[in-house]
């Protein structure tokens, strides 16, 4: 056990802790409206597509998460928009856009002279290298997840739940959907570091469908989906650094771990419930 | 007469897909509009262009109510969504408290009375996944009448819902009619007719009633190919036989 709080010495591991900390508030949150708003793979679609800003941004010499940033927010911007028309089948533009985006980024990537960089961190993540600047931009995203969610929670749930009902009500509407989505995609962007492009969906889905196996309640959601979200990227992060792996991968690997466990729980409680239930009928 | 509402010449549409076509409707205070027509006749989207969730196309709308009550069809609704009933009734006071409201303790005792009118005060912090179909009718009823609105607009209410609750349904809204307008869609003709007081056939176009008693005759007139013959148990002792 000594080992582990040894680590706390290097300023490296600091930074992952950090860093999970950081993912799991952001993740928690954000992941709770996707899964409950059914916009999986409109995530997923921002997500790949904010990788042809990478290209993009490496290409121009300039810092590849802003070039994700910028092109995840306009993505999601678009999606959003296009959400709206009647006439388009969005699953289809999103697999267009999601399939635009790695192309972009993968020509871009190779055009750029010199050495390529190291995709597999982007791919997969490393939160064990997480910069001191993208540690900044996920905690001013966590404080502006946590308050934006704090002062308009109820008003983001219904838009959520009935947006016609909403429209009815004269709310603004249309600002809160452009605000949440924004907010999507700058999690998933911020968040690539931490567990990288293919994993991020699963840092959005997995703890918050563990946290759904016990309540139904947006709010508690989203503090069980921040719990789960720090159990498992703990226990992924000491296990990356002890098998030198990549990070992403053993975090993804204990959620489903955690998830697997949590289902035997779940059932159990369940079966237990049951017989109680048939011995008071009886 | 206190006009709530008036449709001057409305076109609305879907993309290329024309669904109303000049249509003209003044709804005033007191009224209580039936609304019947075929599936798809564009009964639900004539309601959305009333709430303003559709634009029409053409046309001129003035709605002076301050505040409007909407009761959706509910096959729109995603039943699997994490909210509890007591928010789904609260969420009618969005229009009141804007962004920043917080509820008061009047607000939380109007929603306890309204659901325990309602007879769901015990499933107030069950999720909406947990009810049946007639009970979410009722939570919906709720969330549309807890503002007070001086318009109740109303999409097939009682689909999903117990003759018993029915009787009940139009008892309520008898009551709600004293101080607000109300416009009501069915498929139930034979029903409506009997508790409205004057009824809309939309077919594309919106041909005016005013009276509840409508025979065979005058909906095909109206282009409005439905029976009035329904299977319902209640007699339609409004309706002229022939
Ligand atoms: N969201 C939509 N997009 C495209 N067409 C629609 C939409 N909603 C309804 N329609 C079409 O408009 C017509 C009228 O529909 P609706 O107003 O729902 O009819 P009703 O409520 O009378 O059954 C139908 O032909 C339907 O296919
Ligand atoms: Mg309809």
């Amino acid at each position: 056990m000594n080992s582990i709080f040894e680590l706390f010495q290097y300023q490296f591991f600091n930074n992952a802790v950090f860093a999970a900390i950081m993912a799991s508030i952001t993740c928690g949150i954000i992941g709770s409206y996707i899964v409950a708003r059914r916009i999986v793979f409109i995530s997923g679609g921002i997500t790949h597509a904010s990788f042809g800003g990478i290209g993009i941004a490496w290409y121009m010499g300039l810092n590849p998460i802003l070039g994700a940033a910028l092109f995840g927010v306009l993505s999601a911007f678009g999606i959003e928009w296009l959400s709206k028309k009647t006439d388009v089948r969005q699953d289809s533009v999103i697999g267009i856009l999601w399939a635009l985006g790695m192309a972009l980024g993968i020509i871009f990537i190779y055009m750029t002279p010199g050495y390529a960089p190291n995709l597999m961190s982007f791919l997969f993540g490393n939160i064990l290298t997480v910069s001191s600047l993208d540690l900044y931009l996920l905690l001013g995203l966590s404080i502006l997840t946590i308050l934006v969610f704090a002062m308009f929670l109820k008003p983001i749930l219904y838009v959520a739940f009935d947006e016609e009902f909403a429209k009815t009500q004269r709310i603004p509407v249309q600002f809160i959907s452009y605000l949440m989505i924004a907010l999507v995609a700058l999690a998933i962007v911020l968040n690539i570091r931490v567990v990288g492009i293919i994993l991020v969906i699963s840092f959005l889905t997995i703890p918050q469908t563990i946290a759904n196996m016990f309540t139904k309640d947006f709010k508690r959601m989203i503090f069980g989906s921040i719990g789960f979200g720090l159990l498992g990227s703990f226990i992924g992060l000491l296990v990356s650094y002890k098998i030198n792996a990549p990070s992403g991968a053993t975090i993804i690997f204990s959620f489903v771990m955690l998830f697997v466990i949590a289902k035997l729980v779940q059932l159990s409680l369940m079966a237990i419930r049951r017989r109680e239930g048939i011995k008071q009928t009886k | 007469m206190n006009k709530l509402l008036e449709l001057k010449s409305i076109n609305a549409a879907y993309d290329d897909n024309l669904v109303l076509k000049d249509v003209d409707l003044v709804v005033n205070q007191n009224d209580f509009v039936g609304i019947i027509g075929p599936n798809g006749g564009g009964k639900t989207t004539l309601l959305k262009v009333i709430l303003g969730i559709l634009k029409p196309i053409s046309g001129e709308m003035h709605v002076n109510g301050s505040t409007i009550g909407y009761l959706p069809q509910i096959n729109q609704i995603d039943k699997k969504f994490p909210i509890s009933v007591r928010d789904v009734v609260l969420s009618g006071l969005m229009g009141v408290k804007k962004l920043f409201g917080r509820y008061s303790p009047e607000n939380s005792k109007r929603a306890n009375e309204l659901m325990d009118q309602m007879g769901i005060l015990h499933l107030k912090n069950k999720n909406i996944g947990e009810l049946s179909g007639g009970q979410l009718q009722r939570v919906f009823l709720c969330r549309a009448i807890i503002s007070d609105p001086q318009l109740l607009i109303l999409d097939e209410p009682n689909t999903y819902v117990d003759s018993n609750f029915e009787l009940e349904l139009y008892d309520i809204l008898d009551n709600l009619n004293d101080h607000m307008a109300i416009i009501i869609v069915s498929h139930d003709v034979g029903t409506i007719c009997s508790h409205v007081k004057t009824i809309a056939c939309v077919n594309q176009t919106l041909c005016y009633h005013d009276s509840n008693i409508i025979s065979q005759e005058q909906l095909k007139a109206y282009n409005c190919p439905i029976d009035l013959i329904t299977h319902g148990e209640v007699p339609h002792r409004v309706l002229k036989h022939h």
